[in-house]
Formats: structure tokens, C-alpha cells, sequence
């Protein structure tokens, strides 16, 4: 009767104990990465490399899903707002949930399925089949050769995709709200301008935008070097993937609002 | 050849990345219209300003001419000092009338400036001396209630005479 329990109780804390090593891990693994990344931006033809495969392979996908977020914007902001005939504050509404919020969640959770499943799978397999450690024999790191071209394209790539996540948006917005459903051109855009603040709403959404590319690339590149070597270890160490930085994401964003965020509007 | 194809396409990736930033700024943001032209700034007192908020409009026959910059309270007079800065284009006489306005009945609120008949223009740093508060709507609804009292009120009276 008592032995399920205890055996249960054990297990939870054994997973507790297990996720702070793997989080020691993580952070250990992190500040390696950033003491190594020096080489890796020296050969700059390495983040290139990498920059085609996250970035450019991402455009499509960031493309077509930013054009279709601002149309839905445009239609359910129309709905709404013409109940109030406030229908040519739809510019304003589209760009401000775009450049603040939708852009930069968006287009990063969009990344981290991706090109962030991509790189875990790839450094997975190249542990799997034991390529990390041959480099280590030819003296040549893995971190600097492997991890850091991939976090720095990463890095690089996100404010770029969030950013033309937002202006493809407010393109998709515009779409339906002038072509569509005939909200007057000229007061789309000077609302829009009127409410958007370079400084305060742009800026910070490319902030937010750099830093989800730091959280979302760092957990890729680490679930890929501390996968179990085997195919189920680098599936699971993929879905991981997508979890856990989908969720560092949206939790990051609540706190990085909060402290830009705060009604000085 | 794959290299320079690779090299063409980041080099793309980049150059659009560039450009929806570019957008972001001048064509969503007000970037073009504010922060490249001359400025200056003005002081008003106002009594009360109502739900007035850094950042917005001044106007000026319906022109925007400016942004409140900061909202202060003063201890000496006890009243909000509103700082606006205002486009170097558009010089205001020194008597000129600031007042917070509501845009519509549940919009923004925003100071509006009304032309004096002053030959002297005001210049950087110089206050506002004619200011109207923000209307509060409760003082009006008390106010109302209070006229229609005392209108029952006579007519009550008159009626007993």
C-alpha cells in the first residue's frame, strides 16, 4: 500500500534533482559557448553558412504566417472597432500589436519550430554519430566549430525575421483594411504614425526580438550537445526543444512587458 | 559557385531585414516627421489636466504642432506644469490661449493652442500664461444636478406662493 507512494515521491525528486543538473548544465554550458564564440566571428563564412539555413529558410514560413496574422488583425479589429466607429484607428491597433507584442512572439515561436528543432537535430545526430568527438580528437573544439556559428546566426537572424514579420503585418492589415473593406487610406497610416512611437514602441520590440533570439537559439544548440546519443534521445531532445523555448518565450515576454511597458503611453 | 549562391541569399536576407526595419521606423513610426526637425519647448500651468499623457498631441486648429514632452505637479502653486515641445516651424504669439481638449467624447485627450493677437512670438523656454483646464466630468454632472436642485427647488417655492 505504502510502497507506491514512496516510490512516486522518489521519483519526483529524483526528476527535481535531475532538472537543477541540467540547468547547471545549461548555464555551464552557456558561458562556454560565449567564452568560445571570439573564433567563431573571427570566421565570419561559418555564421554565413549558418545565417542561410536559419534565416533565409525561415523567410518563407515568416512570410506567409506575418501576412496572414495582420489580415486576421485588420478583420477582427474592424469588427470590433466599427461597432464604436473608431474603424480608422485600425492602422494604430494593427501596428501596435504587430511591433509590440505579435511580431517579436510570433515570429520567435515560428523560429523555434523551425530552425530551432533543425539545430537541435543536427547537433544531435552529429553527437549520435560521434562527429563532436572526432573533432575533439583533431583538436578542434566542437563548441567553437559547431554550437557558436549556429547561436550567432541565430542571434542575428530573429530581430530581422521579427522585423519583417511586423511590416509584412501591417502590410496584411492594410490589405483588408483599405483594399478590403474600405477604411480610408490616408487616415490608416497617419493614425498609425500618430500612435506608434519610434523609441518607445519599436525599439522595444526589437529588444524583445534580440533577446527571444539569445533564449531560443541557447536552448536549441544546448538540447542538441546534451541529447542522449541515440535516435529516441535526439527526438525527445527535439520536442524539448520546441517546448521549452516556445514556453521561455512567452514567459519572457510577460516579464520583458512588464518592465517596458507601464502606461506611460 | 555554392558559396557565392549562399552568400547571395544571406546577403538578401539581410538587405530585407534592413528594409523592414527601415519601414518599421519611417513609414509606422513617426520617426521621419519629429525627431529630424528643429524644436522648442514651452511651459503651461494647468488647474487640472484631466487624462493628459506624455507624448500627446499639441494642436493647433486641428494641426498637430507638437507632443507634451513631461507633466509635472508643482508644490509652490499647486497645479500640473505641462512642458510641450513644439515644431520650430510654427511660432505662437505670446498671448496665446492652451487648453486640454477631448478628441470626440471618449478619445485622447490633447492641448490645444489658440492664436493670440501678440506681435511678440514666444520662444524656447517661455511660459503660457492663458490656460483653460481639462473639462471633468464629474464637476459637470455635479453641476447639473446642483442647477436642477435648485431650479425644483423654486419652482416648488413658486408653486406654494
Amino acid at each position: 500500500m505504502s510502497k507506491p507512494i514512496i516510490i512516486n515521491i522518489q521519483d519526483i525528486g529524483h526528476r527535481v534533482i535531475e532538472s537543477i543538473f541540467r540547468l547547471g548544465r545549461a548555464s555551464r554550458f552557456f558561458l562556454l559557448l560565449l567564452l568560445k564564440s571570439g573564433m567563431s566571428l573571427r570566421r565570419f563564412d561559418l555564421v554565413i553558412r549558418e545565417l542561410y539555413f536559419t534565416g533565409v529558410l525561415s523567410l518563407i514560413i515568416i512570410l506567409i504566417s506575418g501576412l496572414f496574422v495582420g489580415m486576421v488583425l485588420g478583420l477582427q479589429g474592424y469588427e470590433t472597432l466599427q461597432k464604436y466607429g473608431a474603424e480608422s484607428a485600425i492602422g494604430a491597433l494593427v501596428a501596435l500589436s504587430l511591433v509590440r507584442e505579435l511580431g517579436p512572439v510570433v515570429a520567435a515561436l515560428l523560429f523555434a519550430s523551425r530552425a530551432g528543432s533543425a539545430i537541435t537535430a543536427e547537433i544531435g545526430l552529429m553527437k549520435t554519430t560521434e562527429q563532436l568527438e572526432a573533432m575533439g580528437m583533431m583538436a578542434v573544439d566542437p563548441i567553437a566549430r559547431v554550437v557558436a556559428p549556429r547561436f550567432w546566426a541565430g542571434v542575428i537572424s530573429m530581430p530581422f525575421l521579427a522585423a519583417i514579420f511586423s511590416a509584412v503585418g501591417v502590410f496584411g492589415g492594410y490589405l483588408v483594411a483599405v483594399v478590403l473593406v474600405g477604411v480610408d487610406d490616408g487616415s490608416f497610416w497617419s493614425q498609425m504614425q500618430s500612435m506608434v512611437d519610434f523609441r518607445y514602441d519599436i525599439v522595444n520590440g526589437i529588444i524583445k526580438s534580440c533577446i527571444f533570439g539569445v533564449a531560443v537559439t541557447a536552448v536549441a544548440v544546448f538540447e542538441g550537445y546534451d541529447a542522449v546519443p541515440t535516435a529516441q534521445g535526439v527526438s525527445g531532445a527535439t520536442t524539448r526543444t520546441v517546448v521549452t523555448s516556445s514556453l521561455v518565450i512567452l514567459g519572457l515576454d510577460f516579464i520583458l512587458t512588464s518592465f517596458m511597458f507601464r502606461g506611460v503611453s | 559557385m555554392q558559396r557565392t549562391m549562399m552568400d547571395l541569399w544571406v546577403g538578401l536576407f539581410v538587405m530585407a531585414g534592413i528594409g523592414a526595419l527601415l519601414m518599421l521606423a519611417l513609414k509606422i513610426g513617426n520617426l521621419g516627421t519629429y525627431s529630424t526637425a528643429q524644436s522648442y519647448t514651452l511651459v503651461g500651468n494647468f488647474e487640472n489636466i484631466g487624462g493628459l499623457k506624455i507624448r500627446a498631441p499639441v494642436k493647433s486648429a486641428g494641426v498637430v504642432v507638437g507632443r507634451v514632452l513631461d507633466i509635472q505637479f508643482s508644490v509652490e502653486t499647486f497645479d500640473a506644469v505641462v512642458t510641450m515641445q513644439l515644431d520650430n516651424r510654427y511660432k505662437f504669439p505670446k498671448d496665446t490661449f492652451a487648453s486640454i481638449l477631448t478628441a470626440g467624447l471618449l478619445g485622447e485627450q490633447y492641448v490645444g493652442l489658440a492664436a493670440g493677437g501678440d506681435e511678440a512670438p514666444l520662444k524656447n523656454g517661455d511660459k503660457i500664461m492663458k490656460t483653460n483646464s481639462a473639462i471633468v466630468l464629474e464637476d459637470i454632472i455635479g453641476q447639473f444636478l446642483f442647477n436642477k436642485a435648485s431650479e425644483n427647488s423654486t419652482s416648488k417655492s413658486g408653486g406654494k406662493e
